[in-house]
């Protein structure tokens, strides 16, 4: 299944890019996302941080399961206001 | 409404959006650049957002506001981009009957936007620049 990836802050710096598609196998989950793409951008994880996460705007849990064409957003903590 | 901008903010317009013939109050907050953080000299901040779900939450504010209080309007404008010393980064707008409801639901609307919109800032600083945001996270927003 196509997975669309969006990184911002200081995970969009460490990735080097703002977007990407992601293959994944079904039934993968958000973690098992985070863990492939990882193999992709090697400083993608930022030790020690704490991440919410999102799919389809919507904040979810680490192990929900994805399906194709899921809009997935890691959130590094946010500072807004 | 509830919008994120890249221009800067005129709270005329947030006041405008909330007048309403049932309100004797309107309630307003500005967050504005502060020249200094944490012992650093702060030269500017800069914002970023996943905007899509920037709007959608704040709009979850408003709800939630006003299933809590008895509100009649609001509006919450925060802008992107480079926000300069003294320059308004995000504001608050809230109308309702009368006064204590428009004081209550501004303060719930600044507090809930630093919780859980996705949106980030960088602190430009004299001799770097650093995303804040507290590395020990925050709690999964509850429903």
């Amino acid at each position: 299944m196509k997975i669309r990836v969006k990184f911002f802050a200081i995970l969009r710096e460490r990735a080097g890019c703002g977007a990407v598609e992601k293959e994944l196998a079904d039934g993968s989950t958000v973690a098992d996302l985070w863990r492939e793409l990882q193999k992709d951008y090697a400083k993608l994880d930022v030790p020690g941080i704490r991440m919410l996460y999102a799919v389809n705007q919507n904040y979810v849990g680490v192990d929900q399961q994805l399906k194709d064409q899921d809009e997935v957003v890691f959130i590094p903590p946010v500072s807004g206001g | 409404m509830f919008r994120v901008t890249d221009k800067p903010i005129n709270l005329q317009e947030l006041v405008d959006y909330v007048i309403d013939p049932e309100a004797g109050a309107i309630a307003t907050f500005i967050g504005t650049t502060r020249n200094n953080n944490e012992g650093r000299k702060v030269i500017a901040l800069d914002y970023e957002a996943y905007g899509e779900m920037a709007e959608k939450e704040l709009a979850r504010i408003g709800a939630d506001a006003a299933q809590n209080w008895p509100i009649c309007r609001m509006a919450i404008l925060h802008r992107l981009g480079p926000v300069q010393i003294g320059e308004a980064s995000v504001a608050i707008a809230v109308s309702s009957a009368h006064r204590d409801a428009a004081f209550a639901a501004s303060r719930f609307a600044i507090e809930e936007i630093k919780k859980t919109v996705p949106i980030w800032k960088k602190e430009v600083y004299e001799g770097g620049e650093v995303w804040i945001g507290s590395q020990t996270g925050q709690p999964l927003p509850q429903r």
